[in-house]
């Protein structure tokens, strides 16, 4: 009919139009210019140095703010603001020389007051919007625990500028890893004025920071720029033109976006790949398609004070029937590597890697041992068979594939029943938190690099230790750790320690992860640290 | 009375709005889990001063006395999240988008649905009908994420045609327009369908022909304005699922919009946001019938809007 054909050939030049005006898509491939473009999966909730808690925050903060000291890509501390420093000789006093050449974006001279200042900034108790939640990474200084919880006045903080270029500390014990901890967010310089204007970090405008970058545009759940800033004491050793972050959420997204040449990096940490495609992509890309070790432990807690999770044995047994190679190789499929300690590879201990000084090698996966463990356990606690548990973790495809592994390697080599179950997040922190869980899923990365970043996790007062486990003895050990500044010594007694707390079994270390990315081959100078950030300050194109 | 029926709408509205902001409120206290949720926990002390801060230690009903003074006030709070972003400009910056792909879809849904039906009644029983059929019941069935991620696949990374994410360019709201009218247009074309099929079998329709009118006006002047009935009425549904569609599709082409903010809000116990996008979008949602409601006086005049004494 006519009426009929007349519609269908408006449908027909609709869609022609459709088409044509879609190949006029923009084609970029490979670096554009001098730009450096990433993406963040969310908006960064903060980018006060003293408020930001996730590592989205701190991707941009480390590239627009600088401490006293850096970290490089071997782990080493490096002088930044503070261009030398010295110790007291009991450990406790550090004395650091302020460049004179260090300014902020805005032209003002960088001083030994603007540490000060924003380093009891931190610690206030009265802080808005709110008061921080890193704050207690400063109690290693003399009277900031007390001021921080009301208890103290700021004035008996041990932080004290003497003059514009020296900044004098002095810390409860010897910490040494307290260089390292410098080059984290929380140690970071404020402007002063921010004093003025307390939402100073919530637009591009009115951040007066003091890093080799400087933010120019942030255009909330779109895009955020940044771009070299010109009073940047070390100019001239920043390459990139421009450094640009998308925001979107969505893995297979983000790979698609790499693929079409719209990223110059992908995956972690600021961003995610799909998990799925782990192994296609390594074999399609090679080079581009990296797998980095990263100073953080997958492992699951177990709830040491429910029954019968109180018998050692029965823990031991569960620890000893996981298959790690399998469960790295064929489960998570994102080259981590099997644990059985707390302490993650990549954290320095006296002269090496601590992992390299005291191996990993506590016990030994033996489903034979294992079963008779378990039997020998369960007749301890006057049972002829292992009651079923729940095996919990946060809703995450990974999660739910190692759970789903794990419970089916007990199935098969034990016998005994575990309930997998996932929890929203906010719902699996509160039940963990609150001790209401048999064994549940855990992961820890290291905040400065020093093996007790992960040991002090399991003294009796830590807030993160969930277990149930305390032992007076490891809590000595901890804090004789705290109190000596001899590196050969610090690692013996935290070997002591880690092999005490891992011969309990009340955790079951499951691999030290990966940070897993993608970034194009012409990119150079960027890389992922041991902590699992990335670091693109220093990076540049290689003309080819 | 027009006005007066708006103006009773309205009310009603508001008491609605009340309801559901009461609800939402208790509902979302009740979930486990706060705000400063984190793998870290906080040191205790700070923990107690956020709570203070925030006035999450009060008794639950001081705190919803406050929550619905400072709605009242038309003040939605700041975001827990994201310091110092207002709810007010979450809803503003992320609306802008959500909008200009709502009312797209929303139109690509309604022409194309309607040309779509109208042709397969046109041609009832022949290959056409079938054919139109057959594409609806693929919209209606294959979830709007599926589509966008075919869509992205093919168009965006294998032909390149597209990009694949972002609202930049006009031809940036192809696919997305595309993912997002796809069920609408598909439920459309079938309610056109048979509307129409019933409109053109009746009586008025064989005067109008037998008076000599040629086909097209028969079509578009009379027919289609009896059978568009049923599509009107869909509106209201059409909006929320576009609205609940747009949070997906958002996600996968990485769109700054309100669907995101809204999902990510819960997860992060952003309560201020929480209670601000609901209510937003429970707005949307009554406005969206209420125009229909109002449109029908318009186009049916049999429809009277007021019970109550007669009158044309």
């Amino acid at each position: 009919m006519k009426t009929t054909r007349s519609i269908v050939v408006m449908l027909l030049v609709l869609a022609l139009v459709l088409t044509g005006c879609g190949s006029g898509a923009s084609n970029e491939s490979g670096a554009s210019g001098n730009e450096f473009r990433l993406n963040l999966s969310t908006e960064p909730p903060s980018l006060d140095p003293a408020q930001a808690t996730d590592q989205i925050s701190f991707t941009i903060i480390n590239a627009i703010y600088e401490g006293l000291t850096r970290i490089d890509e071997n782990g080493d501390v490096q002088p930044a603001v503070a261009e030398k420093w010295n110790v007291s000789e009991d450990g406790k006093t550090y004395t650091f020389t302020i460049r004179s050449d260090a300014k902020w974006s805005n032209g003002d001279a960088i001083t030994a007051h603007d540490f000060e200042y924003a380093w009891k900034r931190a610690l206030d108790p009265e802080l808005v919007p709110e008061p921080s939640q890193y704050s207690y990474q400063l109690y290693y200084i003399e009277g900031a625990e007390a001021y921080n919880t009301g208890e103290g006045s700021v004035d008996a903080v041990a932080i004290k500028a003497q003059d514009d270029h020296t900044l004098v500390v002095t810390l409860v014990t010897p910490t040494i890893f307290f260089e390292s901890l410098l080059s984290t967010s929380i140690y970071f310089p404020v402007h002063q004025s921010v004093k003025e204007n307390e939402a100073f970090a919530a637009a591009a405008d009115t951040m007066i920071t003091n890093g080799p970058f400087k933010m120019t545009e942030w255009k909330r759940n779109t895009s955020i720029v940044l771009e070299p800033s010109d009073q940047y004491y070390a100019r001239d050793e920043i390459k990139f033109a421009k450094v640009s972050f998308t925001v979107v959420n969505d893995s297979s997204s983000e790979l698609n976006m790499y693929q079409t040449g719209k990223l110059d990096f992908a995956g972690m940490p600021t961003g995610s790949l799909p998990t799925d495609q782990f192994a296609s992509l390594k074999e399609k890309y090679g080079e581009e398609f990296h797998i980095k070790g990263t100073a953080s432990l997958s492992y699951y807690l177990i709830n040491t004070t429910a029954a019968p999770f109180t018998n050692t044995k029965i823990r031991q047994a569960l620890s000893l029937a996981v298959n790690r190679k399998d469960l790295t190789e064929k489960v998570t499929l994102g080259g981590q590597i099997p644990a059985y300690g707390i302490v993650p590879p990549g954290i320095k201990g006296a002269n090496d890697e601590y992992r390299n000084e005291v191996k990993d090698d506590y016990f030994q996966e033996d489903v034979e041992q294992a079963k008779q463990l378990l039997a020998e356990g369960l007749a301890e606690e006057g049972l002829t068979e292992m009651p079923s548990f729940r095996l919990t973790f946060n809703t995450n495809d990974l999660n739910q594939k190692v759970a789903e592994a794990i419970a089916d390697m007990w199935s098969n080599n034990l016998g005994i029943n575990a309930q997998v179950g996932n929890e929203e997040w906010g719902v699996f922190l509160d039940n963990r938190t609150a001790m209401n869980y048999e064994v549940a899923r855990a992961g820890w990365g290291a905040d400065y690099n020093d093996p007790i970043s992960f040991i002090g996790l399991f003294t009796s007062k830590s807030g993160n230790n969930n277990t149930g486990f305390a032992s007076a003895e490891y809590d000595e050990l901890v804090n004789k750790v705290d109190q000596s500044s001899d590196l050969a010594e610090r690692v013996k007694l935290m070997a002591e320690a880690e092999k005490l707390f891992v011969a309990t079994h009340s955790v079951i270390p499951l691999y030290y992860a990966s940070n897993i990315y993608m970034m194009k081959p012409e990119v150079k100078g960027v890389y992922v640290d041991y902590k699992g950030d990335i670091v693109f300050t220093r990076g540049y194109y290689e003309q080819q | 009375m027009l006005i007066r029926y708006v103006i009773e709408k309205i009310l009603y509205m508001l008491l609605s709005l009340f309801v559901l902001a009461s609800a939402t409120f208790f509902l979302m206290k009740a979930i486990p889990g706060n705000p400063f949720q984190g793998e870290k926990n906080i040191p205790p002390a700070i923990k107690q001063k956020l709570l203070e801060k925030y006035g999450f230690d009060q008794p639950l009903f001081v705190q919803y006395g406050n929550y619905i003074g400072n709605l009242l006030k038309l003040d939605f709070g700041t975001s827990m999240k994201q310091q110092y972003v207002t709810v007010e400009s979450v809803i503003k910056n992320g609306f802008a988008y959500s909008l200009q792909l709502g009312v797209l879809a929303i139109i690509v849904s309604v022409v194309i649905g309607v040309l779509l039906g109208l042709i397969a009644a046109l041609n009832h029983r022949k290959f056409l009908d079938g054919f139109t059929i057959f594409i609806a019941v693929l919209g209606v069935s294959i979830p709007n994420f599926v589509i966008a991620s075919a869509l992205v696949y093919l168009f965006g990374v294998q032909l390149r045609w597209f990009n694949v994410t972002g609202l930049n360019e006009p031809s940036d709201y192809v696919l997305p327009v595309i993912a997002l009218s796809f069920l609408p247009t598909a439920f459309i074309a079938r309610l056109t369908r048979s509307s129409m099929l019933e409109v053109l079998s009746a009586d008025f329709i064989k005067t109008a022909r037998s008076k000599g009118l040629s086909g097209g006006v028969i079509l578009f002047k009379h027919a289609l304005r009896n059978g568009i009935m049923p599509v009107v009425t869909y509106v209201g549904p059409m909006t929320a699922n576009i609205i609940t569609g747009s949070v997906i599709v958002e996600q996968i082409f990485g769109i700054g919009g309100l669907g995101k903010d809204f999902v990510d809000s819960i997860t992060n116990r952003d309560y201020t946001l929480i209670m601000g996008l609901t209510l937003f979008y429970a707005v949307i949602l009554m406005l969206a019938r209420l125009i229909t409601d109002i449109a029908y006086g318009f186009i049916d005049p049999r429809i009277k809007l007021i019970r109550g004494k007669g009158g044309a």
